[in-house]
């Protein structure tokens, strides 16, 4: 459904992200990992049009997509959310949401009808009139996954939504993300939390200064000694083999 | 089809009038690097402190540019007040609500010059504005020289200070990381209103170098705030190198253009250096980025 | 839908309001006060289009009112027009000024301030021309519609002399501006636009076209500011550089919708109002001490400006909702 071949993205000297491929198949959910700056939000940036990958190429549902502007990819049913999220500050839940529908429908009252049901899919259907400015962390990111729901996508790319959450919080939004996966809908996430990194995805990737080091199931993953020296440091996998149980 | 030595005077009178258009534009970057605001009311500032000039010229009868500490003081302490009560309060930190501030801030010192000294035009008359010397090609007046020469002293000594002292030290980290330098124990809001005041101190010293050869009237602000961004646009904004090359670049460019299309038509060219670069170059020639 | 209701309300009153004032007010000078206060609600609700829902100040929006002004003046005078068939060609022009600044622009993405500049640059690009161009404007003197002076042939010629013919205009071009300002808040494209001003890259990314969006914004505003500029050449019969393409209309123009409400159908009308009135009363009031002196008014209007955004970011129709809201409450 996904497939990036070898996409690379350079900042003056620095490369962000250096040859990744990347596939995600219908109904999966996927999982990019790695230490902070590995390169992952450049890498979303990079599928959802955000970013001109300086090499490689983009593929999504049979068509190259490569350079596409984000709406465009969009409208092929890619869409993504931002780690530091960005709600309509101004608008109301409803408002917010009606955006995302009007990708699809053109009419306001239906898009409006649209963001209500969309609402009660991530448990907002009681803050619809609340302004975006008034809401929780946690509210502002439900409404992120909200918004990029309602444009109807065949894949999300989510990026850190549950960064900031308690442990609560945490659980609520994994049942709203599992279910969205079996309405049918393929998913990729950035995800620092690791206990739902192990329950939510089939598989993962892990980035490491921009390059990936390891893919595989997530109890592949967990053991493989270059993810574990790219989190702890050079070593830490021998150390940990030897004599982990005092580390 | 010219003569080249008309052309060259056109050019030398265009680098004598850029001289000043870098200092004006100076104090526009000045405010631009270390606040990050674009101060709308730089022109109307300036027309200001030409209202000033020529007030203790009619009133007093001091010579404008014995009067350039007294109107550079008075011109910082109203850039100071200005940042510290005014743009500093009411922009909720949002960049275009300050662009907006400064607007209306122009709006109104405008209108109070025009309110008050109504629209006729005034001028500083010294008494050797036609001695000067003759470059065989073109005739330099006194009042030409002395605004090159003191714009780069002016420039110069700025530098230094920016370089050299405590103050400058501040402003520089201020300019780089704001938080930083809070937290390292700057204090950021003094550190903005001086750099205000600088900037607006700066349209005091211009303001006594213009007025023996520029009329004086209201509209005047909004003629050198359009030449003032596009200095500072042309040379980067927040570039001390940048305003001073984009000054001489603009006064040229103005001489120039007046000389091959004339009085009217020739103004075109800034305005179409200012579209250009904003449209293909927005960091200017020395700027860092966007 | 209870909002809705509430404009037609508002709408319904203001419009029976102002058809029926010329009969409750006999004094040229009230009516003409009215006729020009509507007149810059329209050029500021060209203004809010762009500004207000969509986020992008423009300093230069004379621009699209000069050029309005400007075709609507040299059709008639130099190639011998009707007013009404001059009228298509001049809010066309208004639109393609919109279309080539807004391409250049947007294309190169500028936002902001620099958005603020550009349009300031474009609107002193065009005063230079049209001061140089002599054959066409007639260069900086202006340039005349010629009078008519048979007064039955005042709707023909678009040309009212004394009468209420150009209060019952401004009337007609405001609805026509409030219908628009009502269309947009009610419309997928409003939205987007809405969308845009809030957060360029989230709409992006939830599938508004920005560019596009925003490139019918600004064609739309231009037409509806030119718009503004065929009744202004039709009222006062003349036009010259400065007037069309000087500052003093670029800023008139933002400083309603802003002292109004930016981003509401009602903000531009109520900000002019507010603005008029309170230049009146100040003119009176200075008359009576000093004689008459220009700048007084724009003295005011940049007081308000600055208050406002100090004080009422939302503007006067942000600060009677809050306090209509508390007297409902209240009740």
């Amino acid at each position: 459904m996904l497939e990036a071949r070898g996409i690379t993205k350079r900042f003056g000297g620095l490369v962000a992200v250096r040859q990744a491929d990347l596939t995600a198949n219908p109904g999966e959910i996927v999982a990019l990992i790695g230490p902070n700056g590995a390169g992952k939000t450049t890498c979303f940036a990079m599928l959802s049009g955000f970013l001109k990958p300086d090499e490689g190429s983009v593929h999504f549902a049979g068509a190259d997509i490569t350079g596409l502007k984000p709406h465009a990819i969009c409208a092929r049913g890619m869409v993504r959310t931002f780690q530091i999220v960005k709600p309509f500050a101004h608008l109301s839940v409803r408002e917010n949401i009606a955006v995302g529908a009007h990708a699809r429908i053109a009419d306001r009252a239906a898009a409006l009808d649209q963001a209500a049901s969309i609402a009660g899919r991530v448990g907002m259907s009681h803050m619809l009139d609340q302004q975006a400015s008034a809401l929780t962390v946690a509210g502002r990111k439900r409404l992120e996954l909200a918004r990029a729901l309602a444009t109807e996508p065949k894949l999300l790319l989510l990026d850190e939504v549950m960064a900031g959450l308690n442990a609560s919080e945490i659980s609520g939004i994994v049942e709203h993300i599992k279910a969205i996966r079996d309405g049918g809908v393929t998913i990729v996430l950035i995800e620092h939390v690791m206990q739902a990194v192990m329950s939510l995805s089939d598989r993962a990737y892990v980035l490491n200064n921009g390059a990936v080091i390891a893919t595989g199931t997530p109890n592949e993953i967990a053991t493989d000694p270059a993810v574990i020296e790219a989190y702890l440091g050079h070593g830490a996998a021998a150390r940990l083999a030897t004599g982990g149980v005092h580390a | 089809m010219y003569d080249p030595s008309i052309i060259a005077a056109s050019i030398i009178n265009g680098l004598m009038t850029g001289a000043i258009y870098s200092l004006v534009a100076l104090g526009l970057t000045l405010i631009y690097g270390v606040l990050h605001i674009i101060n709308f009311a730089h022109g109307s500032l300036l027309m200001l402190c030409m209202y000033g000039v020529w007030f203790l010229y009619a009133q007093a009868g001091i010579d404008p540019y014995l009067a350039l500490p007294l109107v550079a003081a008075g011109a910082f302490c109203l850039g100071y007040g200005l940042q510290r009560s005014v743009i500093g309060k009411t922009s909720h930190g949002r960049d275009e609500i300050i662009l907006l501030v400064t607007l209306g801030v122009s709006i109104i010192i405008e209108n109070i010059a025009l309110f008050a000294f109504t629209a006729n035009e005034r001028v500083v008359q010294v008494p050797y504005d036609i001695d000067g010397i003759d470059l065989g090609i073109t005739f330099l007046v006194v009042p030409q020289i002395a605004a090159f020469v003191a714009s780069l002293a002016i420039t110069a000594a700025l530098w230094l200070f920016i370089a050299r002292t405590y103050t400058g030290k501040a402003i520089r980290a201020v300019a780089k990381e704001r938080q930083g330098a809070r937290l390292v124990g700057v204090n950021v809001d003094h550190i903005f209103a001086v750099s205000f005041g600088i900037g607006t101190a700066c349209l005091g010293a211009a303001a006594c170098l213009l007025a023996p050869t520029f009329p004086i009237s209201p509209q005047i602000g909004y003629i050198f705030v359009l030449i003032a961004f596009t200095v500072v646009v042309l040379g980067g904004m927040g570039s001390f190198v940048g305003a001073l090359i984009g000054g001489f670049i603009i006064g040229v460019t103005e001489s120039l253009g007046g000389l091959f299309f004339g009085e009217s038509l020739g103004k075109l060219g800034i305005s179409l250096i200012f579209i250009l670069i904003l449209l293909f170059r927005p960091t200017g020639l020395f700027g860092q980025r966007m | 839908m209870k909002k809705n209701s509430t404009f037609w309300l508002f709408f319904a009153v203001l419009v029976v309001a102002a058809l029926a004032a010329p009969l409750a007010i006999a004094s040229t000078f009230w009516i003409d006060f009215l006729t020009l206060t509507l007149f810059l609600a329209v050029l500021g609700q060209g203004w809010n289009i762009l500004g207000g829902y969509g986020g992008q100040f423009s300093f230069g929006h004379a621009v699209f009112f000069g050029t309005g002004a400007y075709l609507q003046v040299i059709l008639q005078a130099k190639l011998g027009f009707n007013p009404w068939a001059a009228i298509p060609f001049a809010i066309l022009g208004g639109i393609v000024i919109g279309a080539f600044t807004g391409f250049l622009s947007f294309r190169y993405g500028l936002r902001g301030s620099y958005f603020a500049l550009i349009t300031l640059a474009f609107a002193e690009a065009f005063r230079v021309l049209a001061t140089s161009a002599d054959a066409i404007t007639d260069g900086g003197q202006g340039i005349y519609i010629t009078l008519n002076q048979d007064p039955t042939k005042a709707l023909a010629t678009l040309q009212f002399g004394a009468g209420n013919g150009y209060y019952y205009c401004a009337v007609i071009i405001t609805v026509i501006s409030l219908l628009i300002a009502f269309w947009i808040e009610n419309s997928r494209f409003g939205a987007q636009l809405v969308a845009i001003r809030e957060d360029e890259d989230a709409a992006e990314a939830i599938g508004v076209n920005a560019f596009k969006v925003k490139m019918q914004a600004i064609c739309l505003s231009g037409a509806i500011t030119a718009f503004g500029g065929v009744f202004y050449a039709q009222k006062f019969l003349f036009m010259d550089p400065n007037i069309a393409y000087g500052p003093v209309k670029s800023v008139e123009m933002l400083v309603m919708p802003i002292i109004g409400g930016m981003g509401t159908i009602f903000g531009p009308l109520v900000g002019s109002f507010f603005l008029h009135t309170l230049g009146e009363v100040s003119k009176h009031a200075a008359h009576e001490l000093v004689g008459d002196r220009p700048g007084l008014d724009l003295i005011v209007y940049g007081i308000a400006l600055v208050l406002i955004l100090a004080l009422l970011p939302n503007g006067l129709v942000g600060l009677i909702r809050r306090l209509f809201r508390r007297e409902v409450s209240r009740a």
